[in-house]
């Protein structure tokens, strides 16, 4: 397995390639992310087949910087979890990248955007195959500015570069407690090499506060980057950037990275019941109140975003269970990026066509774009949790884990979610697909490269699921928990789960099957103003955090560079000019004065003594005669004549 | 009748003294360039007495104060022939030689 490290190389490679020579190739730069990311695939079914028969987990690292006696490696860990995760990202991204070329033709930035998808996807392959912490640290922050920069990529219009900033600094809130998570950690156990860190967390080696510490933090990093509840924001408005860019990293990689990092050390987190109790308790307030915001959207985007706030929430609830929920949780992570990729992708094929998000002006698709409808409606019932569709696996093994975990209150939400989760998708597709065509564009199938894409995942949101049929086998072998027993299939739990989702699409047809101007969801009076404000949350960050910061500590701080720090410095030079003055005084005055007058006073002096040459040759011969007479007689007088 | 065979030495050096006063005077105290000039000459020529007297008291040998006294009258003819070339200049330019109205060199 040493070519597991050529799986994020390629991408890798590409992004350079694309960023100088892109715009010089035929294509834009295209094929090469194409083919980069088409190898990574390759390698990744291979690492996966591997991991299939038997080969157990394969570790190399390279320290290439010690400092103290701390080494900073770079290093691969292959393990079941690593190899499903790779097959997932690169198809996922190949995908996308596909669908892009048509649905980006023309863009002016549509080299950068190739360059940009082939980095993200380069970071997050290194963010999996990493094996040590600070590894990761770096994929997880270098996926965080790709998606800054996706988002923004129409950044002429200010509400995408606000959805880009806002997205970054939200997940940045979380990835500070993340941060801080791996110190622990490495601090803990003396090394940030991930599988030394379970081993010792696995065998008693660290204390439980510490790992319920490191636990707590990590998963600070995890509630930013999977966008849950308080920091779920900036999910919805990241529906500014372009379709493929939420399909590849807003629903099925990137976002799926937090839940990835809880379930890699997942020992850290099962050896602390706080910490699981904190994890389960967030995934299902989120669960429920990104299902409840789905419900009353007008943007398709923007209930396929909340759908992955709460589906994420659900591999959070799960792994909140313990060991039971590790292979469930990771399973609907599988599962559900390939059905949601292909939900956004569709609804990408809907906006491309009629030029608009808004379900309000949509309607009436079904004709005109058949692939596009019958992708969706795949999509639909895979979320929907129908089986044998792929959803269904995922989400009822969770349910299940659920209850024969005891936790009934986990099990009861998500059993509501499940409802919520039809009824809203339901919604959507009569919104979109039924009734008369309510816009002002030509509704028409997508191009080739746009629908080939979603016919291979609609392929694998029906077929994924059953991986994790067999309990030997399949996902449940690749990605087991040390010490889980995996439970029996239960035909009663499933019998519920499959109800409720059966009951959310019957009251989704009954309410939207004819399209009425009065939309029942947006009439239902306290509730839909909570649900239209997103629970007044982005008002409060926004009132409550941001603008103080913005104009309270921003305007205190402005305040004192200018009137205290300059302040001090202009005093300095008022000072200086003062004392300029007083000297330049002093010299005027003092010094040249002094000189000054000694000429005058010799010019006085000259003009006294000058008096004395009268011109007169007799005065000068009276003066001569009286001073020789007065010399004559000293002499006589102090000299004895001899 | 007074009979002596010389005359007493303090006699010549009074009457000395009186001419070179009477000199003094003149040159320090005349407008007149001319009378400056005679003034002076009636110094040297006291002086001159002044010198022969002494030689006589002395009964020099060599005669010393007499040819002195002739030097003097030497030097002093030859300066009074300057004297009054530059008063006759001096009056042919002005018109006048008073010697209080030369005074080109006051400051």
């Amino acid at each position: 397995m040493a070519v597991a490290w050529l799986i994020p190389a390629f991408p890798l490679v590409a992004f350079f390639l694309i960023l100088f020579l892109g715009k010089r190739t035929p294509g834009g730069g295209a094929p090469i992310g194409i083919v980069a990311v088409a190898a990574s695939l390759v390698v990744s079914v291979i690492i996966l087949a591997q991991v299939a028969s038997g080969h157990g987990p394969v570790e190399h690292s390279l320290s290439y910087f010690t400092i103290g006696g701390f080494h900073l490696e770079i290093g691969e860990y292959v393990d079941g979890l690593a190899a499903v995760m790779f097959v997932v990202v690169t198809l996922v991204s190949l995908c996308v990248q596909v669908y892009s070329t048509a649905y980006m033709h023309g863009d002016q930035r549509y080299t950068f955007f190739f360059a940009a998808l082939s980095l993200f996807t380069g970071s997050m392959l290194n963010l999996v195959i990493a094996d040590n912490l600070f590894q990761l640290l770096v994929g997880w922050e270098l996926v965080g500015i790709c998606s800054y920069l996706l988002i923004g990529h129409w950044w002429e219009e200010k509400e995408n570069s606000s959805a880009a900033i806002k997205a970054f600094i939200t997940t940045k809130t979380g990835d500070i407690p993340f941060l801080f998570g791996i110190f622990v950690l490495t601090f803990a156990a003396g090394t940030a090499n991930m599988p030394e860190i379970t081993a010792k967390a696995l065998h008693g080696g660290l204390a439980t506060g510490t790992l319920t510490v490191a636990a707590l933090l990590l998963f600070g990093g995890a509630i930013g980057k999977s966008a849950q509840f308080p920091l779920h924001v900036w999910l919805p408005d990241a529906m500014a950037g372009p379709t493929p860019v939420s399909a590849l990293i807003h629903a099925a990689t990137m976002v799926a990275a937090g839940v990835y990092v809880v379930g890699r050390m997942f020992a850290v987190f099962a050896a602390s019941g706080h910490a699981l109790a904190f994890v389960g308790t967030i995934g299902s307030i989120t669960m429920l109140i990104a299902a409840l915001l789905a419900l009353v959207q007008d943007d398709i985007k923007r209930v396929l975003a909340y759908s992955t706030i709460s589906q994420l929430a659900y591999m959070v609830a799960a792994l909140g269970l313990g060991p039971e929920g590790y292979t469930p949780g990771l399973f609907h992570l599988f599962t559900h990026a390939f059905f949601k990729a292909l939900l956004f992708l569709a609804s990408g094929s809907v906006i491309h066509v009629v030029h608009t998000n808004n379900m309000s002006e949509m309607g009436g698709l079904r004709k005109p774009m058949p692939v596009t409808f019958w992708a969706f409606i795949i999509g639909t019932v895979a979320l929907a949790g129908v089986p044998p569709f792929a959803g269904f696996f995922s989400k009822d093994s969770i349910l299940g884990a659920a209850y024969h975990s005891h936790h009934y209150a986990i099990w009861i939400v998500g059993l509501l979610t499940a409802f919520l989760t039809a009824l809203y998708m339901t919604r959507a597709i009569f919104l979109t697909f039924s009734g008369e065509y309510r816009g002002q564009a030509h509704p028409h199938e997508a191009p080739r490269a746009m629908t080939w894409p979603m016919i291979l995942l609609a392929f694998f949101s029906v077929t994924a699921g059953w991986l994790g049929l067999a309990h030997g086998s399949g996902f449940n072998q690749w990605v087991p928990f040390p010490g889980a027993a995996p439970e029996a299939f239960s035909f009663g739990l499933a019998a519920v789960s499959v109800a409720m989702a059966l009951a959310g699409i019957a009251l989704g047809s009954r309410l939207y099957a004819g399209y009425r101007e009065r939309d029942p969801v947006l009439h239902m009076g306290a509730l839909t103003a909570l649900l239209v404000n997103k629970y007044f949350l982005d008002d409060l960050y926004l009132k409550g955090i941001v603008r103080p910061i913005q104009y309270g500590v921003s305007g205190v701080v402005n305040w004192t560079n200018q009137n205290i720090l300059d302040g001090v410095v202009n005093g300095a030079a008022w000072l200086t000019r003062q004392l300029g003055a007083g000297v330049n005084g002093f010299d005027r005055a003092v010094v040249d004065g002094a000189v000054n007058e000694i000429g005058h006073g010799t010019g006085a002096a000259g003009g006294l003594l000058k008096r004395i040459q009268s011109g007169k040759v007799q005065q000068y011969a009276a003066v001569l005669f009286f001073v020789a007479a007065v010399g004559v007689l000293l002499a006589l007088v102090f000299t004895r004549v001899r | 009748m007074i009979a002596a065979d010389t005359v007493r030495l303090p006699f010549p050096l009074l009457f000395s003294a009186v001419l070179f006063s009477a000199g003094v005077y003149g040159v320090l105290a005349r407008r007149n360039a001319v009378l400056v000039l005679m003034s002076i000459e009636l110094m040297l020529n006291a002086v001159n007495v002044n010198l022969v007297a002494f030689s006589a008291y002395l009964k020099d040998q060599l005669f010393t104060g007499q040819i002195f006294a002739l030097f003097v009258i030497t030097v002093a003819a030859a300066e009074v022939g300057i004297g009054l070339a530059i008063v006759i200049l001096i009056y042919r330019n002005r018109e006048m030689i008073n010697v209080d109205e030369v005074n080109l060199l006051k400051w």
